[in-house]
Formats: structure tokens, sequence, C-alpha cells
């Protein structure tokens, strides 16, 4: 997707860089970022198309209150990107409409491989 | 981890921070939650770890507030981050979530300092990607340093917009325009509030010191600014407004909007608690006594949640709640309880001197309460204005009926984003007052939790059993 | 002084459709609705149209139950079409699962007994827990099995109430609402409805005021005993499409959300909702299905049945005063169909008589004072 350009840092000297994975690209973020602020740095303005549309929506208010930055986490749908401390390591993935179930439990009860 | 507290204060902003600390003078056990992971609220996030460059940004005010956060460090205190409340029953029963666990805590008296959100400012387009609030700007700003891409435009109206444009001035960032929307009547109804606000004239002062700073900076300033619309496809690209009589289109590629903020009031509605219409504000408020008291035992409000006035008046309204608190306990007698009232009493008239003046002179565009039909008003259920109309059209009376008819209001927001407007929108089409019309009922759970989280929920005055019949 | 012919009071799913089928059938109605913040019944529904289970003490409910299903098709395409709304109909079946042997047996036992009653009309089938799953495969180990009927099915309750309103204004009927209705008056010929400073006069006079039935009831000779009965209800955000078959207790609406009920509380006249019973419900949801583990509850519901001592409607044409009715159910979807359909030509007395069920009689409030007598 094309990359424009995003928020940058007012101070560019300081925190330790954290590396992210969104949409299986790497994304460099700060200690600190919560992922929204590091999807924003980066570029990525829309984190997910709505259910009710297929609109493209990102995060608005950053204080947990919009539920507009909902993002995939670590195999977690529907997450606030904007609640959610980056980690070495975190995998984000765009909302693509209604969140998806896991998928079936095998007999046992136990679920399956995703 | 503990399910019995003293006092639970919700909210460690200014007020709830300044309560914290009154409470654990006089020697009390207190809880402070707070959604986010380190105390401040939103208009200090991110000050424990702010460094000196983001410090002579943001300013003064906010340096300021780094004071506030040693109550953290007194006995008696307990701070919870992290901690999203999603119900507080009247029984001063409080559940809330950390870390994907919902737990119970009981407390012997609650204050709830809830503070504020930026009221919705809806118009056609404010739904695209790289729309965002002003208080989303300073957000970035505050706990990552981060500027917006140019061009960049700020669009509204209100003190928060020109402090935004400050900072990002003294950080360097080009600012493309200020498209203010105040409406130009404005003036005439704050007039006669402006000498209450020029004998508490250190607002007035900042106030126009920031505007001298944008006005230095050769920032272009559009003034009564209607017909807002944002264009672009995948994210925003232009907004287009009317001023004079003039069509104008600004590019740009992020575009921070503000029209005042209002309290938040998830908690109080859910209490069932009487609102007022606060026609000057244009929001609702709830009933409160001088001491944040809500005519429910044991439950105080304070700060912003429970009116808008500002983070110092905060500080004094959480500082009465905890004197409230304190006489219920009675740990102090009454003498005590009058002088300390007395006295934040006192600090709290001067604080709102010019408060008056700023709420009729930054009352919002009829526009954003009232707005064109295609507008998208229910962000998550992507309802338009049109839709509430023809609702009404319909019989629909109020937004609990809209909520049937058309699904506003039932998505995560839970109406933070468009309560204020269905109801407004209604209020007109059936050219009735927005008190009459009223606003959503909200009901627990006030931030969605999972139904894994809810069903192992240690509940604790009940005893465990599947069967939900019985 | 205004005048009605028929006037209906009470705008949710029960006034609405009888409104919609007395305007049908050539009346001309006026229809008396509350407020935005009435207790409003058609709001906390669970949008189900279910027949299997009800009427064990009473076959004849089942018997009009089922009446009700099999017209909804009718009465779905006719709406429809006036309203221009799709109610999302869907009647694939619905499944009651169990979580214990002995709360299986006990249905069958009921279902088999319904069956007898109805001559054998009453389709329905047990299946174990390989079958239930062959059939909805995201249960959970704990579900022993399940009874399936193709009776059963749901639709969207808010856009039923929608286009009833819809095709009422369309049709031309009158609707005051804002104010709940004082008093009732029978005249000589007639009533006087007082409301709020205005007075009507009407001819007829259905009472579909739900709760509100308790009070208005006596004043036409009528008498409605009903009780507020609390169900709350947990919607969650939404969700990919995985759940065709309505459950009894779980159902994926048109839109996505998962709803998940429900309680039967005596609760008085609250309609708030409280914890321990949301972990509960919350609790057998996750029984039921455990891929729902980490979806969200986004809000809830509390809102008030309306319950007759026995939990079966009650429909009463007053003998004092000829003219008035009284109406009383607490399934407001699944009977929609009969209250627009078979209801008004039983309140006008001008149908045909094999178009009106002949076993009307038993749903009369009547029953209350012969069982408090014998």
């Amino acid at each position: 997707m094309p990359k424009d350009s995003g928020f940058r840092r007012l101070d560019e000297a300081g925190a330790a860089t954290v590396a992210l994975e969104f949409e299986g690209s790497v994304l460099m973020a700060r200690s600190g970022d919560t992922v929204a602020a590091a999807m924003l740095a980066a570029g990525h303005f829309s984190g997910r198309n709505t259910p009710v549309s297929g609109a493209p929506r990102g995060p608005f208010c950053m204080m947990g209150t919009c539920f507009d930055c909902l993002v995939e986490i670590d195999g977690e749908p529907n997450i606030q990107a904007c609640m959610i401390a980056v980690v070495e390591g975190t995998k984000v993935r765009r909302m693509k409409g209604a969140r998806p179930l896991p998928a079936n439990p095998l007999p046992n009860g136990e679920p399956s491989e995703d | 981890m503990r399910t019995e507290t003293q006092i639970a204060i919700i909210g460690a902003g200014p007020a709830g921070l300044a309560a914290a600390d009154l409470l654990a003078e006089a020697g009390c056990e207190v809880t402070l939650l707070d959604e986010q992971p380190a105390a401040g609220g939103q208009i200090y996030r991110g000050i424990a770890s702010a460094n000196a460059e983001r410090l002579r940004v943001l300013g003064t005010d906010y340096a300021a507030g780094r004071k506030l956060l040693g109550v953290l460090d007194r006995p008696g205190v307990t701070f919870i981050g992290g901690a999203t409340v999603w119900e507080v029953t009247r029984e001063r029963r409080i559940s809330y979530s950390v870390g994907g666990t919902a737990r119970s805590l009981a407390a012997r008296r609650v204050i709830a300092c809830t503070g504020a959100t930026e009221r919705p400012m809806p118009f056609p387009g404010w739904t695209l990607p790289g729309v965002m609030t002003v208080g989303a700007g300073q957000i970035l700003l505050k706990t990552s340093g981060l500027l917006p891409p140019a061009p960049l435009v700020l669009a509204g109206s209100g003190p928060l917009l020109y402090l935004l444009a400050a900072q990002y001035l003294a950080a360097g960032q080009a600012i493309s325009a200020i498209v203010e929307t105040t409406p130009g009547g404005n003036w005439r109804n704050a007039l006669r509030h402006l000498p209450g606000a020029l004998i508490g004239n250190r607002y007035l002062r900042k106030g126009l010191m920031l505007l001298a700073r944008i006005r230095r900076a050769g920032v272009a300033h559009y003034r009564g600014a209607t017909g807002l619309r944002a264009e672009g496809t995948s994210r925003v690209e232009a907004l287009t407004f009317t001023v004079r009589g003039r069509t104008r289109r600004l590019p740009c590629a992020t575009l921070l909007i503000h029209t005042g903020v209002m309290p938040n009031l998830q908690i109080t509605r859910s209490l069932n608690l009487v609102h007022d219409w606060d026609a000057l504000q244009q929001c609702w408020r709830p009933q409160l006594d001088d001491w944040g008291g809500t005519g429910i035992d044991g439950i105080h409000v304070a700060g912003d949640g429970g009116g808008i006035a500002g983070a110092e008046a905060a500080v004094h309204s959480g500082r009465l709640a905890a004197i409230g608190c304190l006489a219920a306990l009675e740990l102090i007698g009454p003498e005590d309880r009058e002088r300390r009232t007395a006295a934040e009493r006192r600090a709290l008239r001067a604080q709102n001197r010019a408060r008056p003046f700023l709420d009729a002179l930054y009352t919002p565009a009829p526009e954003f309460l009232d707005p064109p039909d295609e507008t998208i008003v229910c962000r998550c259920e992507e309802v338009t204005a049109g839709k509430i109309r023809e609702f009404v059209d319909l019989g629909c009376l109020g937004p609990n009926q809209a909520k049937s008819f058309g699904r506003p209001g039932m998505g995560p927001c839970q109406g933070r984003y468009c309560g204020i407007t269905v109801s407004a929108i209604i209020a007109a089409r059936r050219r009735v007052s927005i008190d009459e019309v009223g606003y959503y009922r909200i009901r627990p759970p006030l931030k969605p939790i999972t139904l894994g989280e809810l069903a192992a929920m240690d509940v604790l005055d009940e005893s465990d059993g599947d069967d939900p019949d019985a | 002084m205004r005048e009605a012919e028929y006037a209906i009071i009470g705008g949710g799913l029960v006034g609405m459709a009888i409104a919609w089928g007395l305007m049908r059938c050539g009346r001309a109605v006026s229809l008396f609705d509350e407020g935005d913040r009435a207790f409003r019944a058609s709001r906390g529904n669970f949008g189900l149209i279910w027949v299997q289970g009800k009427g064990v003490a009473m076959p004849d409910y089942a018997r009009w139950s089922r009446l009700s299903a099999h017209l909804w098709p009718a009465f779905r395409d006719e709406l429809a079409e006036t309203a221009g709304l799709d109610l999302e109909l869907s009647q694939p079946g619905g499944m009651h699962l169990f979580l214990s042997e002995a709360e299986a047996e006990e249905t069958v036992g009921q279902l088999g007994y319904l069956r007898a009653a109805l001559g054998g009309d009453y389709p329905f089938e047990y299946l174990g827990h390989n079958a239930t799953k062959a059939m909805i495969p995201e249960i959970g180990p704990d579900i022993v099995g399940g009874t399936i009927s193709a009776m059963d099915g749901h639709v969207n309750p808010l856009y039923l109430l929608r286009a009833l309103h819809t095709a009422f204004t369309q049709g031309g009927g009158r609707l005051e609402n804002g104010a709940p209705v004082d008093e009732i008056e029978p005249l000589a010929e007639g009533f006087r409805i007082r409301r709020r400073d205005s007075t009507w006069q009407a001819q007829n006079v259905v009472l579909c005021a739900g709760l509100g039935n308790a009070r208005l009831a006596p004043m036409v000779g009528l008498d409605a005993p009903v009780r507020p009965n609390r169900g709350q209800v947990l919607i969650t955000e939404k969700v990919r499409p995985f759940l065709r078959l309505p459950t009894g207790h779980v159902r994926q609406v048109g839109e996505g959300a998962v709803q998940i009920g429900d309680s039967k509380e005596d609760a008085g006249f609250d309609d708030g909702t409280r914890s321990e019973v949301v972990a509960r419900i919350a609790r057998r949801a996750t029984r039921l299905f455990p891929i729902l583990e980490n979806v969200r509850v986004v809000r809830s519901w509390g809102a008030l049945r309306v319950m007759s001592p026995d939990g079966h409607p009650i429909y009463d044409r007053s003998a004092h005063c000829p003219g008035a009715s009284v109406v009383n159910c607490h399934s407001g979807v699944t009977l929609a169909a009969v209250h627009a359909k078979v209801l008004p030509g039983w309140i006008t007395g001008e149908s045909a008589p094999d178009c009106i069920p002949d076993y009307m009689e038993v749903f009369s409030a009547e029953r209350f004072r012969l069982q408090a007598a014998g």
C-alpha cells in the first residue's frame, strides 16, 4: 500500500526503538508509543474497514472513547490501538469488517490451530 | 487483589489526584483507578515521562501538573492503572477490567472524576482517516512527541484549538490554516459576561497571548466558517467551507477538529441521576450539591465530569468532594468542613470568573448540532442525520426510540460521539427543547468487555449458580 | 373534541400490529403512545418467532403460536411491500440446546405431550450431541443435545416495529404520542379518552398498553392482571456470520451482533441491569458456545416483559362496555402475524366464522378468576 508521510517526531534523540509488524511489514516505533501512535508515525492513517459499509477508518480521539482505531493485535480482533503500548514483535493487522471467530474447536473441546 | 476500599476514585486526572491527596493526608485509604497506565488524566497525559523539549513545547500550565502526581507516593493510596471501569452500582460496587480480567471493588464512598470528552463535531466527511480531534493531536504530542504531516488544518472553535496551534508553532510545525467556526453573533452574547472575565483576567490574558502568537506566525485564520466538508476517498485530502459568502477549499493531509468539550457522563447516566441542560455550554451536567454529592449515598462527582470548568477548577472540585467524604465519614466536624469548604469555594469562584464569557464566546456553531442530511451522526453504526429526521417524521419522539428504529447509539462508543447530536436533531425536528427530548438510556457495561471476562467474574454478593432463570 | 373509530392504546409491537391490521380491514384508527422513556417491552425482545415448548399448560396457546408462525411469511410480504423495509425474516427452524440430561428429558416429554395434544401436527426432533454438532458446529462439549423444530425462526424486531410505524403512518393512521392515557370513560355509546389536557371520543377502544393495561382495563370493565418480569439481554460486537439457526438463548442478528439472553427476574419496575445476572448469562453463553469467549459485550438491555399469572396471553372483549377489548402477551414478535391478520377480525366481530380460531375464549382473563375461586 502507498506510504504517505506520517506524523514525525518532535525530538529525534530519545527513547528506545521498538520493531512492530503491520500487515506483514516491519514498522519502527518508539518505546512509550501506543500502537495507534506508531501506525500514524508510519503513515498508516486507517486501521480498519467498517462492518457496516466497509468504509476506511482510523484513530480519531486517541483516548479510548471513539472505537474507530480498532485493529487486530497478535491475533486478537477489535483491539483499540490507542490503548495498547507497543512491545517488540507486536503483530498488527487491519480489521476488515466484522470480526471472525476462532476456528471450530475439535471434538474434544480444544481449539484447533488457526 | 483488594476487593474493598474506603474510598474509590475513578479517574486520575486533576480532580481525582487532588481528592486523593486531601483524603490521604487525612489518613484515609484510597484506591485510585484510571484507564490509562499512568496518572494525569488527559490534560496531563504523559507528564511523568515528558522530556525537556516536550515540556517547552507544551507550556508551563502542562508542566505544572507534575506536582499533582506526588499523591501517588502517599501511604494509603493505591493506584490501579489500565483499569477500565465498566459498572458503578448505587451500592458503590465498581466493576472494572485490568489486563483482561474483570474485578470487583466495594467502596464506602466513590468519587467519579471521569473528566471530559471532545464534543462531537459532525460534518460531511468527518469520519475520513486523517480527520482527528484536537485532543488527539495533543495526546500524540504529549505521549509520543509526534507532529502531524502537512498540510495541516485546524478547524472549529474554542481555547483548546488555539492552545494546540500555539504548541505546534512552538514545535516548529507549519499550520496551513485555522478555520474557525465560532459564530459571529457569539461576541454579542459574550459581551455581557466580559466584566466578570476581566476580574479573573488570567485566562483572558493567556487567550490573547495565544492569539497573538498565532497572528505573529502568519497562520491563515478564517472566521465565521460554515458548511464544513471534508473531502477524500481513503483519507482526508481537503477541507471545504464557506466564509463571507465565498467557498474555499484547503488541501490537507491532517485535519484536526474541536468545538469544545463536554462532561463524560456515562457513569452518572447509568446511575439514572438527573441531568440539566446547560444552555451556555450546550451540554448536560448532573445535578450535584456543593461537595459533588449526587443524592445517592456515598457517590460524588468532581472535576469536568460534573461540568466543564477546566483543570485548575477541577483541583478545587476534587478537594470539595474529598471534604464532603471526610465530613460524611465523620473524620472532620461541621466547623472544619465549613472552613475548608469556604476556602475551596473561594478558589473555585476565582477560577470560574472567566467561564461564562468563554462559554458564551465559544458556544458551538448550530450546524454541528443540526448537520446536513448526509452527515454520518452515529459513527459506529453509520446512521446519518437525515435518517434520524426520517424517524422523527415516523413518530419517533426521542433518542431511545431512535435507537430502536435505526440503531444509533448501539455501537461500542455507546453514544459518546453521537448522543448529543441525535438528541439535538430530534429536538430541532420536533421543535421542542433538547431537555424535553432527553438522552439515551445508558446501562453497564460502560465499556465493552468480553463474555469470558463476565463469565469468570467473582461477583461479590451473590452465590454462584449457572441458571440465569433462578 | 377529537374523534376516532378505533382507538388503540399503546404503540409497541402489539398495538402497532393490531392497528395496522384494523386499518387493512378498512377501519379508521388512532393510536395513542407514550414518550421516549416508557418501559416498552418491545425494545427488549429477542426477535424470536418461537413455537416449540410454548403452551404446555394450555395447548391452545401452542396452536395460536403455530398459526402465527405459519402466517408470518405472508404478513412479512404485505408489510415489507408497504413499508419498503426488509424485516430479515428467517424461519430455518430453531434449536433449544440442553446442558443436562434432566433438562433434555423434561423438555422432550413436554414436546411429546404437545404433539399428542395437537393431533400430531407439531414437528420437532431430538438430536444428541453429535447430531446437534453436525447442525451447529460451534456448540460446546457440555451440550448434551437439542430439540430442533421447523416451526421456529427469527426476525429483526426493530425493523418490524419501524415497518409497522411506516405502514401505519403511510396508510393514514393517526399517531398521538408523547403522553400516557390518563382515563378512559365508557359512555352510552363509545368511550371518552382523556390524555393530558385533551379529550377524544372513540367508538371502540383496544388496550395494548402492556403493563399499563393493569390500570386501564378496569376502566372498561375488563381485567388485565399483568406484572413485570425482567429479562436481561447482552449484545456483542459484530461478528462474521456463523449462526444461521436461532437458539433459545443465543441468536446472531442480521448485522452480525450476537444476542444473548436472557433471564427471568422478578425485579418490579426496575429495568436496569445487574452484574450478577449478567455474569450468569455470560457463563451459560460460553458453555453453549465456547468460541464466544473472547467476543465483547457492547451493551446490555433490561426490559420488562408483560407477564400474566400463567404466562399466556389475555384477549378479552368487554361485556359491560361493548367496543372495548384488551390484549396482553409477552411474545409480541411471534404473535405479530396473528395480531395483524386474525385478531382484528375478532375485535370487530366481522370476520367470517372460520377465520377466527374457536379457542379464543381460553385467553379470557376470566380464567384467573376461576382459578382463584376453584
